[in-house]
């Protein structure tokens, strides 16, 4: 079981959290044109990396934040976590 | 009975309190501090069971968690349980067990005929043998196997025992408490730090019990006594026995499994029976030592054939001799150590070392004893079959390769030591990256993945005093850093014997003309031959030979016989047995109850129970209770005999011609604030909401953003930035996870927040022609006319002092309103209902009346809305906003979602007006067709319309828009129907919607 470091609340077990996703997709803008490739990558098309991942969490069980969790997906090392709207250098 | 092989003092069992158990129905004593299997073999028991797959006799091989043999069906207190290892199992009063793989008796057992079929079965058997003809797969092979496979039967009846979880920090785990595990733990503690001291076995001391050294000038044991007494004094130290650390986990979390109870004839009340600990541990030690490897030879399986390591447990420990004239088979010193024990209680051993002149101080003491030693011999095959008689003896060659001329010594047991093989099962868990060491012949742990250090012999470390030394400084300087304090312990001096180099010796030729099996893996029947098979057809890599041999693949997994099958793999691959590689080593390290692992998640305690504030008021009333997700709602109200079928057409009958009451509080319910919430419920839900007034409810559905509709319900707008939005029973936390991740992470700029409060409002649907002039009653200061309270109107009110809401929404299609208050007047409101609307003939109704008035409403529901339909196929089409953007609304666009013939909500009815429509039922449109036949849509809702009186069905159909009118059939090999049907509208009772307008 993972331990995640919530940026709001310190260091938590995994199951308190809910797993979200690739973290670095962005969602086309409202109203904006798009073309059914860039749709499509948006809803479906992931990359599945070895290796680093930013990747989305939210800690369901505890203050509800949706977190950004940068881990390794062979090693499950958790190098750093961000808050939802924290810049990553 | 005596027993004959319990020498008359000495051993660590409490010789004052016998015990009696039964074997095989066979009445036995034993004493208070033996194993099933110390008990057994002072009796001179050694035939406790049958092979796998040859059916050979099967004794006892070592004296704990590594047993490959002796595994039992245990029965205790009313209840039994298979897989039991006797040299684990403690003795109680009144213990019962049998053999297990053996029928109709261990002593004779018809199975045993495969042994001499074993030609028929080699490596690989089962994927050979049973391919062929296919069709015999399923009524001869599988059930064969069946029968002839497993380690005992499990029971069939509920389990009466209560098994905990139980979470735990701590700076430093430590799993085993033998020399290092004491070392260790005593200097981590005393420097500080928080120490959980963990031991599988019921004495702690690990080889100290057992082996002849000093520390501090005390014995080995005493000196483990005074740390463990010093320790459980201890504030900051945990220490456990019959804990075995089984799991290493991600980031330093182990998992351990505490037998709480399995000594005792009986669990005591409030205790469980096992206890589960999830440990997150700063640091962890390995301590877990290291298991005697046997060295392979002919018949090497007999019963009486056991590691010397444990024949001297036996002895040190529980007093009993595994045999009055033992065959000491060694290529190390330990073997020694078992025959100067032996000697010592009266026994004259013979050591055969395949050594040709090995010199070292505990040699020098066995020759001073008198022992006969035989060296550069080795055991060619044990002789006897359901025990060892006698041993054919050969001198060997410097080479290993040549047998001299054979002799046959008599002897009844065999001890074997092929020296040690660390136990390096958690640290390669952890993710450690083993390496292999030369100097022992075996893997030890090499650079750690996670904060874990393996200490002593379990990292290749075979002297005391070494191991003590670096064991110390490790539980100091582990501690340290947490605890940032420096206190010393002095380390004791030791004294101990040196032993002298092993022999890489691990196998005995076969000499010519014999074929004896010699088994690398004891407990799944491989033997040599059938590794050499499986690399002669080809199989390289060593989780290949693994799987193909079910070599390792045991209960024991292999503890006794990974490092032979390695040797074996790489000296006929010609390779070094590091680049053979081992096979992952994987939680649990040895078989864990799934009692323990389950914990309280049994039964009701599965998942949690959610129950309205109007919950007892149901039950006073005869509900009949049906699981809503984790909510108990009622099905529906019992009166007298009735049925089902009786009491849900009632109730819905009563809706549409007077007036019903439903408990809706269950309806997910989340307050939606903020400045923003009308353009952020605007981009969630796919109508309009900017022009929604304050005081009117809309009935909105949202999508995901792959175009499927994700739930639907009414939000009302309560005042200016306050949005009461109610979601489905089942999706309630879902809508409330996705409203966040819009909010937080894709649209943060919109000043809103959301909130759940399901939990503080209980809610009644009140239903039905006569529901206004209840309503009226209800709240006789309120305006809840048609005027004053339209259709989707919202007003509040007080219901005689209690603050109530009240919203004008239908679910029944019927004139209708729920009635919201706070949670705790959720009763109050209900009983006042019941009592005012006794006068229009009031009944309570519950969710299958509730599904009946939907239905035949064509109101969708979970079962249309089942995360595969888009709005058109549910007819909400109408409410896509044409002049925004909104989730998912790009996906509609996708080429399936606009074909022409895209599948579409309909009403179904049997032509017959009679067979009701099973759920889930296909519908086809020739039910005779060949199969596969084609299928064109499925029933996802059924119920009996009160209004029509005859069955009526909702269905999701391809081109269910032009399927109206049409004649289709309905199918469901499930219930063996096939049902004539038409295609109507899903609007079966007033498709103009003009009673919820009334």
């Amino acid at each position: 079981m993972l331990h995640i470091k919530c940026p709001h609340c310190g260091i938590r077990s995994q199951n308190e959290f809910s797993y979200g996703g690739d973290a670095t997709v962005k969602r086309p803008e409202l109203n904006k044109e798009v073309t059914d490739q860039e749709w499509d990558n948006f809803v479906y098309n992931r990359v599945s990396p070895r290796g680093k991942h930013l990747e989305l969490w939210q800690h369901l069980s505890g203050c509800r934040q949706w977190i950004k969790v940068e881990r390794d997906t062979a090693t499950h090392e958790i190098f750093n976590t961000y808050k939802a709207n924290e810049e990553i250098a | 009975m005596t027993q004959s092989y319990r020498i008359e003092t000495g051993g660590l069992i409490n010789r004052n309190k016998k015990i009696s158990f039964k074997f095989n129905g066979t009445s036995y004593f034993g004493y208070e501090g033996d194993t099933l299997a110390s008990a057994l073999l002072a009796n001179g028991v050694h035939l406790v069971g049958r092979s796998f797959k040859y059916h050979r006799p099967r004794g006892f091989f070592g004296a704990g968690v590594d047993e490959p043999y002796a595994v039992v069906q245990l029965y205790r207190n009313g209840e039994t349980e298979p897989n039991i290892k006797a040299t684990e199992q403690e003795l109680f009063e009144g213990l019962e067990a049998s053999s297990v793989n053996c029928w109709p008796s261990v002593n004779f057992d018809i199975g045993a005929i495969n042994n001499f079929l074993k030609i028929f079965l080699p490596a690989g058997f089962y994927y050979k043998t049973f391919m062929w003809p296919k069709s015999f797969w399923y009524k001869i092979y599988e059930p064969f196997i069946r029968k002839a496979a497993g380690l005992g039967v499990a029971s069939t009846k509920h389990d009466k025992e209560r098994y905990e979880h139980k979470y735990e920090y701590c700076d430093l785990l430590i799993a085993g408490s033998g020399p290092s595990g004491l070392a260790s733990a005593y200097s981590a503690a005393k420097n500080g730090a928080k120490v959980i001291l963990a031991e599988d076995k019921p004495r702690y001391g690990g080889s100290l019990l057992t082996s002849d050294v000093n520390i501090g000038n005390q014995s080995g044991k005493d000196w483990a006594d005074g740390i463990i007494s010093e320790l459980k004094e201890m504030p900051n130290v945990t220490v456990k026995n019959r804990s075995q650390v089984f799991g290493y986990y991600d980031h330093n979390m182990l998992v351990m499994s505490e037998k709480v109870s399995d000594h005792l004839p009986k669990t005591k009340k409030y205790h469980p029976n096992k206890r589960l600990w999830y440990i997150r541990a700063k640091e962890v030690l390995i301590s877990s030592g290291s298991i005697e490897r046997p060295i392979v030879f002919g018949n090497n399986d007999t019963p009486g054939v056991m590691l010397s390591s444990a024949a001297k447990e036996y002895l040190k420990v529980y007093g009993v001799l595994v045999g009055k004239k033992p065959l000491v088979f060694t290529n190390n010193d330990s073997g020694y150590e078992t025959a100067i024990e032996f000697k010592k209680h009266g026994v004259e051993p013979i050591v055969l070392d395949s050594r040709s002149n090995p010199q070292s101080e505990i040699i020098d003491e066995a020759k001073n004893l008198g022992i006969n030693i035989k060296n550069s011999y080795v055991v060619v095959a044990a002789q006897g079959y359901k025990k060892v008689k006698s041993a054919d003896v050969a001198t060997i060659s410097e080479d290993k390769k040549t047998l001299g001329k054979i002799e046959n010594i008599n002897c009844d047991c065999i001890c074997v030591s092929g020296f040690w093989t660390p136990t390096i099962h958690l640290a390669s868990q952890s993710g450690n990256k083993t390496k292999f060491n030369e100097e022992i012949d075996a893997f030890v742990p090499g650079v750690s993945k996670q904060n874990e250090t393996t200490l002593g012999a379990a990292n290749g470390v075979f002297t005391l005093e070494e191991t003590l030394k670096t064991s110390f400084e490790k539980g100091k300087e582990l501690s340290k850093k947490i605890t940032e304090k420096n206190n010393e312990v002095s380390i004791p001096n030791v004294v101990e014997k040196k032993y002298s180099k092993h022999d890489k010796f691990w196998c005995v030729p076969l000499p010519k003309g014999k074929s004896y099996k010699r088994f690398l893996d004891f407990q799944n029947d491989v033997a040599v031959s059938d590794v050499e098979i499986a690399l002669k057809e080809g199989y390289r890599s060593i989780e290949h030979v693994k799987r193909y041999t079910t070599l390792g693949m045991a209960t024991d997994q292999g503890k006794t016989s990974n490092l032979n099958g390695l040797q074996l793999v790489s000296e006929i691959e010609n390779k070094v047995v590091p680049s053979v590689g081992h096979t992952t080593f994987r939680p649990p390290y040895t078989p864990i109850s799934i009692g323990a692992i389950v914990g309280r998640e049994v039964g009701k305690h599965s998942k949690p129970t959610r129950k309205s504030p109007i919950h007892n008021w149901h039950e006073e009333h005869n509900a009949v209770f049906v699981d809503a997700g984790v909510w108990l709602r009622p099905r529906y109200y019992k009166r007298g005999n009735e049925t089902l079928f009786e009491a849900s057409k009632r109730e819905a009958k009563n809706v549409r011609t007077n007036v019903g009451v439903c408990d809706v509080t269950t309806l997910g319910k989340i307050d939606v604030k903020g400045p923003d919430a009308a353009e952020f419920l605007n981009r969630i839900y796919t109508n309009a909401w900017l022009k929604l007034p304050v005081g009117k409810a809309r009935y909105g559905v949202m999508l995901r953003e792959d175009g499927i509709v994700m739930d639907d319900g009414t939000t009302t707008r309560i005042s200016e930035n306050h949005y009461h939005m109610t979601t489905t029973t089942a999706q309630a936390a879902n809508v409330l996870s996705h409203l966040e991740y819009y909010l937080q992470l894709v649209w943060p700029e919109l000043n809103v927040n959301v909130v759940s409060t399901t939990e503080q409002w209980a809610g009644a649907a009140i239903a039905g022609p006569k529901s206004r002039d209840l309503l009226q009653k209800l709240f006789p200061k309120t305006d809840v006319s048609n005027e004053g309270l339209p259709f989707m109107g919202y007003v509040e009110g007080e219901l005689f002092g209690v603050k109530a809401r009240i919203f004008r929404i239908s679910f029944s299609g019927e004139l209708a309103y729920e009635v919201n208050v706070e949670s705790d007047n959720g009763r109050f409101m209900w009983e006042k209902i019941i009592e005012l609307g006794e006068e229009f003939q009031i009944q309570p109704y519950g969710t299958e009346a509730l599904s009946t008035l939907r239905i035949e409403m064509g109101h969708v529901a979970g079962s249309e809305l089942d995360g595969r339909t888009i709005p058109y196929d549910n007819a909400l089409e109408g409410l896509l906003s044409k002049k925004k953007d909104f989730i998912g609304k790009r996906s509609l666009q996708r080429s399936a979602f606009v074909a022409e013939d895209r599948q579409r909500i309909v009403g179904v009815i049997p032509l017959d007006k009679r067979t009701s429509i099973p759920e889930g039922s296909h519908l086809v449109k020739d039910a005779n067709a060949p199969l596969p036949n084609k299928k064109l849509g499925h029933i996802s809702a059924s119920c009996w319309s009160v209004e029509h009186d005859n069955p009526f069905s909702l269905a999701i159909l391809k081109d269910g828009k032009n399927m109206i009118g049409e004649k289709l059939f309905v199918m469901s090999p499930l219930k063996n129907k096939v049902i004539p049907v038409e295609i109507v509208s899903s609007h079966y009772v007033d498709p103009k919607g003009e009673r919820v307008r009334s």
